[in-house]
């Protein structure tokens, strides 16, 4: 319990001091593992044509957007924050509400998720400038609150936003299954694979393309000089300050780049659903999703966004389904129906990452990659 | 060269510290109140309703302001025991069934004190529990700690669905708390003037012990430099687990308290708790029960009266409270600790 | 005599800073000894290295005979050592008296002890209910060292006491410092040669985590080639 021992098991220790015998095989499993969720991704509407897993592959591009934002803070600064959500629901709902109000059409994608994240970035701003001045804790907390009141108001303000049954609309028609992109010889649409190249398909690679270039970008952000101070921030934030980073500037900079981020991954989302609500963007719900996803996949790490939502993504669809076999086939006994019911999903899911955060702090590509260690 | 006569505004200042300082705040925030409310006897069953909700919410967050000015400790699952002990005391109430519900005030009373006295030992237990298991690995790790009290929180959550079902319970309250009394025109509910002399006795009980006794001493001593009692030959972590019991003790009672107030409880009663309990502990400042005290009174006045004149802006209202203080004070009201 | 206390080639780091390389000391029983310094050559990461509140990498702690490396702090502070920290550890928030009573064995006070420490201190006397917070600095530490000595210790780590006091307080402080060694051990670190001097028997040079120069301080203080080679530290009167 004493300071030598104060663990840094979450500070990344640079890959020279690290690379053990794991580590050169380690990184090639990552990054394989990273090459087929992209090719995937990639080429879901023709692999995985069934609606469902269409729902799947988009929000697992949405949310490797979100978790990789969210990991920027929290693995990268080593901010804990709970207002992310918050933002997501902002690029959200402002293009929600314009697509309702302003009828199909990209200028209201543009002009309502333009609000969206003007307004994200102006409340990270205020919030990152009153708060992170004070304790990282209070800060965790303040967010919170901030996200606990939005949800509140996105409740309440319902001719706005549509109460709790959030809203619905429409979206360019560009997106629609009944517009051709390319035509055969009898007027219908092509087919590659069997599969018809319509407006879905438009709509799923705008949801990709818009993803990898987010993903990108943030790639590019932790690899340049702004990347390397916020994480000598987060290892030693009195050296830093003593070496003359204005501290509160880099954090309150990163809080809004995460945030603006984070509002557009809201934008996509909307898009995508044609409905937005307090259910699928600002529940609490979402942000132990977050939460759990850059856990497990690794802080700290971008690539660990992606195998952690895929992870997650993939259990929390199948293995309900398993839970619920599983509640069926022992209905005669007594305890484990209840504990095998799908709807403690949950349950399960919080006792796992309590392990994980015990037992593999950096997570599945940090524990590969040989970042950090465990004291 | 120092002047002979301070100016005004520093003297006025001065005064005001000298005679509480920030103590006056909820005094101010009640009298604005009358005067947007204008009625007083809606002002003054409104300003009852805050002092009760108050205490209870001071019972949830004292603990928690301790142990994290004594431990250095979040416990983002600190609610969890808010909602264990709400369960445990409806489902003792539910069980002691006519004793509670029956005209006999004698067996009300000892109906009542069984289901807060069960929730408070659940409490202590489940803390012992949870500081074992849960906390103690990740000490110092503020990180770690954060996930995984997160992590024990939804846990904590799931098995109270898993014991009791997800349906809202409700809450038998004791006859004889039941009801008002008419007192200067104003109609009082009987259960407030209760919650709010319990929460009362528990901070001069609390009060007395951090003061009056070794132990207490060690606690303040704790919270303003751990090393150095460590130094002096105490054994720390056994103060934190005492203090860590004690807190969640004190939550889950609050949560006794406030689900013989609600009269219908859901498993997420907890989290919704929450979000006043940090606000109380932010805005009290760390380590203090009367950071806590006065933070709670503030928190429960500003909700009531919020609630009545802007009904939708009473959680945002203490939002914008604690980030009004946070600005003036960053370290919050009257903390123990300054870190 | 065997020393009270000796140090055997201790390494210790903080976070992935290493700060002692091989420091090892012995301090003979009675009397004060010096460790003296300059800023960051690990004087204030012995003590704490030797209190338990960090643990050392490699090497061994013996207190006595006992091998006290791996004890808890509580542990090591009741086998009779006590701790003056750099920043005084002063509950700012108690009276002087709760600070007093934290450091009696059990809450009461040897009255023959407390009139001593009156005398020495007389502003321990004369604020006794008073918060600690309000004290001047001087008076800080003052109520620190009456900490330390309320019961009888075996050996007492002083961590710079003189560090921001005005020499007056500092010409108090030598003259109560020679009465308590006289009935145990100090072990004192400072920068402040002059007072060091003033009051060490014998002393250790301490530079980037290791001694440099053992001896008494007669002899040191002696000797200006050898200050010159050691000493780039404040002379201060």
């Amino acid at each position: 319990m004493t300071m030598s021992q104060s663990n840094s098991a979450l500070a990344s220790k640079s890959g020279r001091d690290r690379v053990n015998a794991s580590g050169w095989s380690g990184r090639a499993l990552v990054y394989a593992a990273v090459g087929i969720i992209a090719l995937a991704l990639a080429l879901a509407p023709f692999l995985f044509p069934d609606i469902r897993s269409q729902e799947v592959a988009a929000r697992i591009c949405v949310f490797i957007v979100l978790v990789a934002s969210y990991d920027l803070l929290i693995g990268y600064t080593g901010i804990v924050s709970f207002a992310h959500t918050m933002f997501f629901g902002m690029g959200a709902y402002g293009t929600a509400i314009a697509l309702k109000a302003m009828g199909p059409g990209f200028e209201a994608i543009l002009l309502g998720g333009g609000a969206g994240i003007v307004a994200a970035l102006v409340l990270a701003l205020l919030i990152g400038l009153l708060s992170l001045r004070v304790k990282a804790i209070f800060f965790a907390m303040v967010t919170l609150s901030a996200a606990s009141v939005m949800m509140v108001l996105a409740s309440q303000l319902s001719d706005f936003t549509g109460g709790e049954d959030g809203i619905t609309y429409s979206i360019p028609r560009l997106f629609s299954p009944a517009t051709e992109l390319l035509t055969d010889a009898e007027g219908r649409a092509m087919r590659l694979f069997g599969v018809p190249l319509n407006g879905k398909i438009a709509l799923y690679y705008f949801v990709f393309v818009s993803a990898l270039l987010l993903f990108l970008a943030m790639m590019r952000i932790v690899a340049s000089p702004l990347g390397s101070v916020l994480q000598a921030i987060r290892e030693n934030e009195l050296r830093a300050e003593a070496i003359g980073y204005r501290v509160v500037f880099y954090r309150t900079t990163i809080f809004c780049i995460a945030a603006g981020i984070a509002a557009t991954a809201g934008i996509l989302r909307a898009v995508w659903l044609k409905y937005t609500g307090p259910d699928v963007v600002l529940s609490f719900d979402i942000m132990i999703d977050i939460l759990l996803m850059v856990v497990i996949g690794g802080m700290g790490t971008m690539l660990g966004a992606v195998i952690g939502v895929v992870l997650m993504t993939l259990a929390q669809y199948y293995l309900k389904d398993l839970m619920a076999l599983g509640a069926e086939a022992t209905a005669n006994l007594p305890l484990v129906p209840d504990l095998l019911n799908p709807e403690r999903w949950l349950l399960w899911l919080g006792l796992g990452f309590i392990l994980l955060v015990y037992f593999f702090p950096s997570g599945i590509v940090g524990t590969l990659l040989g970042k950090g260690g465990r004291k | 060269m120092t002047e002979t006569t301070a100016s005004l505004p520093t003297r006025i200042k001065a005064d005001i510290e000298r005679f509480g300082g920030v103590l006056w705040l909820p005094v101010v925030l009640a009298v604005v109140a009358l005067i947007l409310i204008g009625q007083p006897s809606t002002w003054a069953t409104l300003t009852i309703a805050g002092l009760a909700m108050g205490m209870m919410i001071f019972l949830m967050a004292s603990g928690l302001s301790l142990i994290f000015g004594l431990m250095d400790v979040l416990n983002f699952g600190h609610s969890a025991f808010v909602t264990a002990g709400a369960f445990i005391g409806a489902t003792v109430l539910a069980w002691l069934g006519f004793w509670v519900t029956g005209g006999n005030p004698a067996l009300n009373l000892t109906g009542l004190l069984l289901a807060i006295a069960a929730a408070t030992i659940f409490g202590a237990l489940a803390g012992w529990f949870f500081e074992r298991v849960v906390i103690r690995p990740v000490y110092q790790d503020h990180l770690r700690q954060i996930l995984i009290t997160v992590g024990a929180l939804i846990v904590a959550e799931e098995l109270v669905l898993l014991v009791w079902g997800g349906a809202p319970i409700p809450v038998p309250r004791p006859q004889v708390l039941t009801g008002s009394i008419i007192f200067a025109g104003v109609s009082v509910e009987i259960y407030r003037i209760f919650a709010f002399l319990l929460g009362l006795l528990v901070y001069v009980a609390m009060y007395l012990l951090l003061n009056r006794t070794r132990l207490g001493l060690l606690i303040r001593a704790g919270v303003e430099n751990r090393e150095m009692v460590e130094a002096l030959g105490f054994r720390v972590d056994r103060l934190f687990i005492l203090v860590f019991m004690a807190g969640s003790a004190l939550a889950a009672m609050g949560g006794a308290m406030w689900a013989g107030y609600q009269g219908l409880i859901t498993a997420a009663l907890g989290s919704e708790m929450m979000i006043l309990v940090f606000i109380v502990v932010i805005i009290g400042g760390l380590g203090s029960i009367q950071g806590s005290l006065l933070g709670a009174i503030l928190v429960g006045l500003m909700a009531n009266y919020v609630a009545f004149l802007v009904p939708k802006m009473a959680l945002a209202s203490n939002m914008l409270l604690m980030m009004a203080i946070l600005l003036w004070r960053p370290y919050g009201l009257l903390p123990a600790v300054k870190r | 005599m065997a020393p009270i206390l000796r140090l055997d080639d201790v390494h210790t780091d903080i976070a992935q800073y290493q700060i002692l390389h091989g420091m090892s000391l012995e301090v003979p029983e009675g009397g004060v000894h010096v460790i003296l310094g300059r800023n960051g050559a690990g004087k204030t990461t012995t003590l704490r290295t030797i209190m338990g509140l960090w643990k050392p990498r490699q090497g061994a702690i013996r207190f006595r005979d006992l091998d006290i490396t791996k004890l808890q702090t509580p542990d090591i502070a009741r086998l009779g050592i006590a701790f003056v920290p750099e920043n005084m550890g002063i509950f700012g928030g108690l009276t002087i008296e709760e600070n007093m009573r934290l450091a009696s064995d059990d809450g009461s006070f040897d009255t023959e002890r407390l009139a001593r420490i009156h005398a020495i201190f007389p502003a321990i006397k004369q604020f006794w209910q008073k918060p600690a917070h309000a004290l001047s600095g001087g008076q800080k530490q003052m109520l620190a060292i009456s900490r330390a000595i309320i019961e009888k210790r075996d050996l007492i780590l002083i961590d710079e006491p003189t560090k921001g006091l005005a020499p007056s307080i500092i010409r108090n402080m030598i003259a109560a410092f020679r009465e308590i060694a006289e009935e145990t051990t100090i072990l004192l670190v400072e920068q402040n040669f002059h007072f060091a001097k003033a009051l060490g028997q014998t002393v250790a040079v301490i530079d980037d985590g290791r001694i440099v120069h053992r001896g008494t301080m007669a002899d040191l203080a002696g000797d200006a080639a050898l200050q010159g080679r050691f000493l780039s530290l404040s002379v201060e009167a």
